[in-house]
């Protein structure tokens, strides 16, 4: 058996729980699914001809470390145009294969073994693996409903002992579709810097708000300094599949987190930093404009979920950032899990239990509306037969 | 123009069969605001019609269509609308746009054969005085109109879950 040869730490941690969902649902050929993570758009047309054209024109090495130095100026562009963050495209930002890697090296290099990192709770299914994996210890603070999923600065501080080395910081939310509004910020940057922890902040949905601006919390005065801000193109620009994330942070920890990348990845594919670049340039020339379409298309959908659930008696929160829904079925009776597969099996649609996020996730399910509008009223209409059928 | 009628227009525009009480819903006002832009909209004719993107190939209905480029010599003092006018009575034809470039007007005719749409050109629109030239182009094949895609699958390539 090659059992022996395999790490504690690794074996330990037990896969996404989205996965075993993934299994039965991708078995339903005509199910409706609200389970998506990512865009229901494609690409815009001018990036993926700009990465096409590339290639032809032999675009296929490597690029430095850090990626293409074209990619970090226009990122730096945008950042102290659009959040009025301001970063050194030589030294203090790079590029990574999604925010997700960005996610892991910041994390790699932050823990030492035993290190508490402070996790909200439901959250992104990577974070708490990801420090698992390095040998520190997730601490989860479960955030709820009542208080709009936010994260308050009185659990935080609870939640902090000796050995907390980081937050980290993903807002707006997935799954809950949360945002910390600025004040909210402002109290969390102050337990951090009292408390002197560092802040892994994932504003990967930070161009999907619905109202007001999205403040990142690097902008803070003091945080700048305990901040490694992380995004990428995914979901401004749905560009899931291309794979393309920066990290951005003081040039003394982005240097160590470039050495991980280097062994380790070598370099994020060319063929999507070119992608990148066009992205951003296009962007700087016509103010964002693909965001823009995107945005509203989706916070009109935003609205009819929300209304859907009301009329089904589910109780909601109104999520103002992301693209879910993270309605509680409490009402039913039911637990998420056996929600979610009854569903799929008797209606044929697919959400997402919350569990899959956390512990704190029980009672809620995750329903994306980046979802065809007809498709997603078929799915309310089948989810009304469901809930009324219960009872 | 108000963005709370931009928006209308650009839901309607995508699915103009969406519901008034869906469109409210995703504007955040009442639906008696969403019939009263409406209405206003369709008295100032910015709305002039709600129609439907057949693909008539799946029916059993005939039909030909062709585009014509047409060049005229603009009547003294009329200008093209004249001549433009003369020609959109005809009920054969669906769109008629002025043209920048080496001809003047492009219409946009449809018949249900290619001897009733012979007979337009050769009956109807070259004999009208200003009418210096045509040459028709027909339609072999809808990849897409008005911005809806008439060929090939468009299904979605996501994975059914995904974090």
């Amino acid at each position: 058996m090659i059992d022996r040869f395999i790490a504690g730490r690794v074996r330990d941690v037990p896969p996404s729980g989205i996965r075993r969902f993934f299994d039965i649902a991708s078995l339903m050929k005509d199910a409706i699914s609200l389970g998506v993570g990512e865009p229901d758009f494609v690409t815009p047309y001018h990036i993926r001809s700009a990465a096409i054209d590339s290639v032809i024109a032999g675009g296929t090495q490597y690029t430095g470390n850090k990626g293409m130095i074209e990619l970090r100026r226009e990122i730096a562009y945008y950042l102290r145009g659009r959040y009025s963050l301001s970063y050194d495209p030589e030294q203090e930002i790079m590029i990574t294969v999604g925010a997700s890697e960005a996610i892991d090296l910041a994390l790699r290099v932050c823990i030492e073994p035993g290190d508490e990192v402070v996790i909200p709770d439901p959250g992104y299914v990577s974070y708490a693996p990801c420090v698992s994996f390095s040998g520190g210890t997730p601490v989860l603070v479960p955030t709820v409903m009542e208080n709009d999923f936010r994260l308050r600065a009185d659990d935080l501080k609870k939640a902090i002992t000796p050995r907390t080395k980081a937050l980290v910081f993903p807002y707006p939310h997935n799954p809950t579709g949360a945002v910390m509004p600025a004040g909210d910020l402002k109290e969390i940057a102050d337990v951090c810097i009292r408390k002197d922890i560092l802040v892994i902040s994932d504003e990967i949905y930070s161009e999907l708000t619905y109202a007001g601006e999205h403040t990142s919390i690097a902008s803070l005065p003091g945080m700048r300094e305990r901040t490694v801000y992380i995004s990428g193109f995914s979901k401004a620009f749905a560009m899931t599949g291309w794979r393309l994330g920066y990290a951005c942070a003081p040039k003394e920890f982005l240097y160590e987190m470039n050495k991980i990348h280097q062994y380790g990845i070598m370099c994020a594919p060319r063929q999507s930093q070119v992608a990148g670049i066009e992205a951003l340039k296009r962007g700087r020339e016509n103010n964002y404009e693909d965001v823009a379409v995107m945005r509203d298309s989706y916070d009109r959908r935003r609205r009819v979920m929300l209304k859907a659930f009301g009329d089904m008696g589910l109780k909601c929160f109104e999520p103002r950032g992301a693209f879910y829904c993270f309605p509680s079925v409490a009402s039913t009776g039911l637990d998420s899990e056996t929600f979610c597969r009854r569903l799929l099996e008797e209606e044929k649609v697919v959400c997402v239990p919350g569990t899959a996020f956390g512990k704190s996730g029980e009672g809620h399910i995750r329903c994306c509306y980046a979802t065809d509008i007809h498709k997603m009223t078929e799915a309310f209409t089948r989810m009304k037969r469901f809930i009324d059928g219960l009872s | 123009m108000d963005s709370f009628k931009m928006q209308i227009l650009g839901i309607l525009n995508e699915d103009c069969r969406t519901p008034l009480e869906t469109i409210a819903v995703m504007t955040g006002k009442s639906l008696q605001e969403v019939a009263a832009a409406m209405d206003e909209m369709e008295e100032e004719k910015i709305i002039l019609h709600y129609l439907p993107v057949i693909n008539w190939e799946k029916t059993d209905r005939e039909r030909v269509e062709a585009m014509i480029e047409v060049s005229v010599t603009p009547q003294r003092d009329m200008g093209f609308d004249a001549v433009a006018r003369r020609i959109y009575q005809f009920d054969e034809v669906k769109s008629l746009y002025l043209m920048s470039g080496s001809y003047d007007l492009l219409v946009q005719v449809e018949a249900a054969n290619l001897k009733q749409l012979a007979f337009f050109v050769s009956e109807k629109l070259s004999p009208l005085d200003t009418v210096t030239g045509t040459r028709s182009s027909f339609v072999l094949k809808r990849y897409k109109q008005d911005g809806v895609i008439f060929v090939g699958d468009n299904a979605d390539q996501r994975m059914a879950v995904s974090p």
